[in-house]
């Protein structure tokens, strides 16, 4: 048992009686395993949250006991259960934490789940190539081997052993950046959530709040699936709380959305991280036109899949880019800050400038304050799409053969026309146009306010957590979020619920990773996990290497 | 890489101290047209001195051309590249005789060439992926080792 890290005293054994107030620590079980059963619901309470329980945002012992909600007692518990929670839970395991110290609440069968819906939706099906370094690895905490190295080695021919290394070494002077496939992402994971025990770490169900607990610490809710549990909440009393839920929800452009309600048009007026394949198998039956609104990265995958079916399978589609702000040059005053941009698209290889996430930006960031940080994500991030080849030839053509046209402008309203066509109106340099189209599609990859978040809006409810100069969670440096802290416990954020901190790129598989570093590098501080140095990192890295199950 | 300028020169060091010395101690003894065993390793060991401190210096404008990529990165074919400014200032310095400890016209040039361009090549391979073993850290602290 080396690898286990030197356990805080305080601990006691859990025996299933209420925990006396002024234990700062609530008690975690005693020894490694799945986590115990709840404890007994007190005859007489229904299971379910009060009144009294709705309405405190702090909540004793005694009071959960009363509403017959069963408690289940576990150091640390991490909220969301995507890959945020996965690149943690791989952080600590790896660091030596046992599985029965952590645990994971959330909806998904696989941490990879929501993440492979989005990206399959949004035209990044498995076998396609996401918007990740080639040393941004969920599935592992080094970066190394990246997976050019490990598509490399995995090849069956010399020509595909020699492709990814030699653009992952030439990127991006010669060749675009390297990425990886979707599925390779997917596999690793998998992989490595069999060698950590992740799945005996993880129970099902919706998670509906955190409150903090009367004497530190924090009481999460969790509705598990209709009769997965005879109560219909389970409550886990935890001292660290991480809160990973992911994306708040998907935004649409005001005026589609107004579209959509008004004429109860779903199907023809669709976004891009929503199913639409409807929209395509239409457009490969007949000729139509189509507008693509939004100039990011969603918008260019969208574009290689509307002019991949033209090459591929005889679609005949006109389409309409439609443009609020057209780039037409490089960006930026001066020549040390300036994005190469042309044809309507600011081009980086990633949402932000690759030393956004390790370098001379990220320290710049964290030295500014929050309008300042605020100011510098802005220059660094907004709507912007790698420069790939393929995207460029095929626009280029597209072009050439007439059936892709840019517009810009502002759109002043979204109605019906002739001929079964959706017209969109806008207010360009030239005067008003009116634009006809079969269908429109969303890219612009908008996300919901934080508050829309049942979970998060209650952590700013209750749970002290406030918002940051961009409007998402504020949080430290450590990624600690601010004003939730209670007594010994400390609750976490991370991912794209925290941009606008002292980190940029929190939505990426690097930036959750950095995050989840942090974290652990704040839970060594506070001996709940030995930390990670030169010596313990290499030896856990053979252990990947070899593919050795860590210890439960 | 997303090197600062600080990691820079810490991350320079540390190959060159470290993983050029290791590589130095194992390639010495097949070097060509070279002499006693011992003095060998007093003339690589110095040619090593030559391109760790030359490195330093290197890495200012490196650094300064850094300012002007939008991404602040230093591309990975990069680090190769610059084998050949750096070997060159090196091979004029230890041919002229401003090495410590060597003569002028003192080191042949394909022990040199050999010497220098596997150091060059382990470095990079070691800098581009197992550095980020021992240190787990160094790719978000901008190439920061301590």
């Amino acid at each position: 048992m080396s690898d286990l890290p030197p356990q805080p005293d305080r601990r006691t054994i859990h025996t299933g009686g209420p925990v006396h107030a002024g234990n700062a620590q609530p008690p975690p079980p005693a020894a490694p395993g799945p986590p115990p059963p709840p404890t007994a619901a007190v005859p007489g309470g229904t299971g379910d949250l009060t009144d009294a329980l709705i309405t405190s945002s702090t909540w004793a012992d005694e009071q959960v006991a009363a509403a017959g909600i069963p408690v289940i007692d576990v150091p640390l518990l991490s909220v969301g259960g995507g890959v945020g929670s996965f690149v943690l839970a791989d952080f600590l395991r790896v660091a030596g934490l046992p599985t029965s110290h952590m645990h994971v609440l959330g909806q998904a069968q696989t941490p990879w789940e929501t993440y492979q819906y989005l990206t399959t939706v949004s035209q990044i099906p498995a076998q396609e190539r996401l918007r990740s370094d080639s040393g941004s690895t969920p599935d592992n905490i080094w970066g190394f081997p990246s997976y050019a190295v490990r598509e490399a080695f995995s090849a069956r021919k010399i020509t595909d052993f020699i492709a990814p290394l030699f653009q992952v070494a030439a990127e991006p002077l010669l060749t675009d950046y390297y990425t990886p496939r979707a599925g390779q992402v997917f596999d690793a994971m998998a992989k490595e959530a069999d060698r950590i025990g992740w799945w005996d770490m993880v129970s099902r169900g919706q998670v509906r709040m955190t409150r903090k607990r009367v004497g530190g610490g924090y009481f999460t809710i969790l509705t598990p699936p209709e009769g997965a549990s005879t109560t219909k909440r389970i409550a886990y009393r935890s001292s660290y709380v991480h809160a990973a839920v992911g994306y708040p929800g998907v935004k649409f452009l005001p005026d589609l959305q107004a579209y959509r309600q008004k004429y109860d048009d779903y199907s023809r007026v669709v976004n891009a991280y929503e199913p639409h394949e409807h929209v395509y198998q239409e457009l490969r039956k007949r000729p139509g036109t189509v507008i693509v609104r939004g100039s990011g990265i969603v918008g260019s995958r969208i574009l290689q899949r509307l002019m991949d079916d033209r090459e591929l399978h005889g679609a005949q589609t006109t389409i309409i880019h439609l443009f609020r702000t057209f780039v037409d040059g490089p960006q930026g005053d001066s020549i040390f800050m300036r994005r190469p941009g042309a044809d309507g698209f600011a081009y980086q290889g990633f949402n932000f400038p690759k030393a956004a996430w390790g370098g001379q930006l990220k320290k710049r960031l964290e030295k500014l304050d929050p309008e300042g940080r605020k100011a510098l994500i802005r220059v660094m991030g907004g709507t912007n799409t790698p420069k790939r080849k393929l995207w460029q030839q095929q626009i280029a053509h597209a072009v050439e053969q007439g059936y892709y046209r840019t517009f810009v402008g502002t759109v002043d309203d979204v109605y019906p026309g002739d001929d079964n066509t959706i017209v969109t109106r806008i207010a360009a340099k030239d005067g008003v146009l009116e634009l006809p189209a079969n269908f429109i599609i969303d890219a612009t990859g908008l996300e919901a306010d934080i508050g829309e978040h049942r979970y998060l809006n209650d952590l700013l409810t209750h749970a002290g957590a406030g918002r940051n100069a961009v409007g998402r969670l504020d949080v430290e440096p450590n990624f600690e979020v601010r004003g939730t802290r209670n007594g010994d416990g400390r609750l976490y954020a991370t991912g794209s619920a925290t941009l606008g901190g002292y980190y940029a790129g929190v939505d990426s598989f690097l930036g959750l990773q950095y995050a989840a570093l942090q974290i652990h590098d704040d839970l060594a501080r506070q001996k709940f996990v030995r930390k990670l140095r030169p010596l313990n990192s290499t030896l856990q890295w053979w252990k990947w290497a070899l593919n050795r199950k860590v210890k439960p | 890489m997303t090197p600062t300028l600080i990691g820079r020169l810490q991350t320079r060091v540390f190959l060159i101290v470290v993983i050029g010395s290791i590589w130095t101690a194992i390639i010495t003894p097949v070097l060509p047209g070279m002499g006693l065993l011992g003095e060998t390793y007093a003339v690589t060991f110095a040619i090593l001195g030559v391109v760790g401190v030359g490195g330093l210096l290197w890495e200012l404008p490196y650094h300064a051309i850094q300012q002007f990529r939008w991404e602040k990165d230093w591309p990975t074919a990069l680090g190769l590249l610059t084998a050949i400014n750096e070997g060159l200032l090196a091979w004029f310095i230890v041919d002229l005789g401003f090495a410590p400890g060597i003569e002028a016209g003192g080191v042949p040039l394909p022990a040199f060439l050999i010497h220098f361009l596997t150091t060059w090549i382990v470095i990079f391979l070691f800098a581009n992926g197992p550095l980020r073993v021992p240190a787990l850290r160094h790719r978000y602290r901008g190439g920061r080792l301590v």
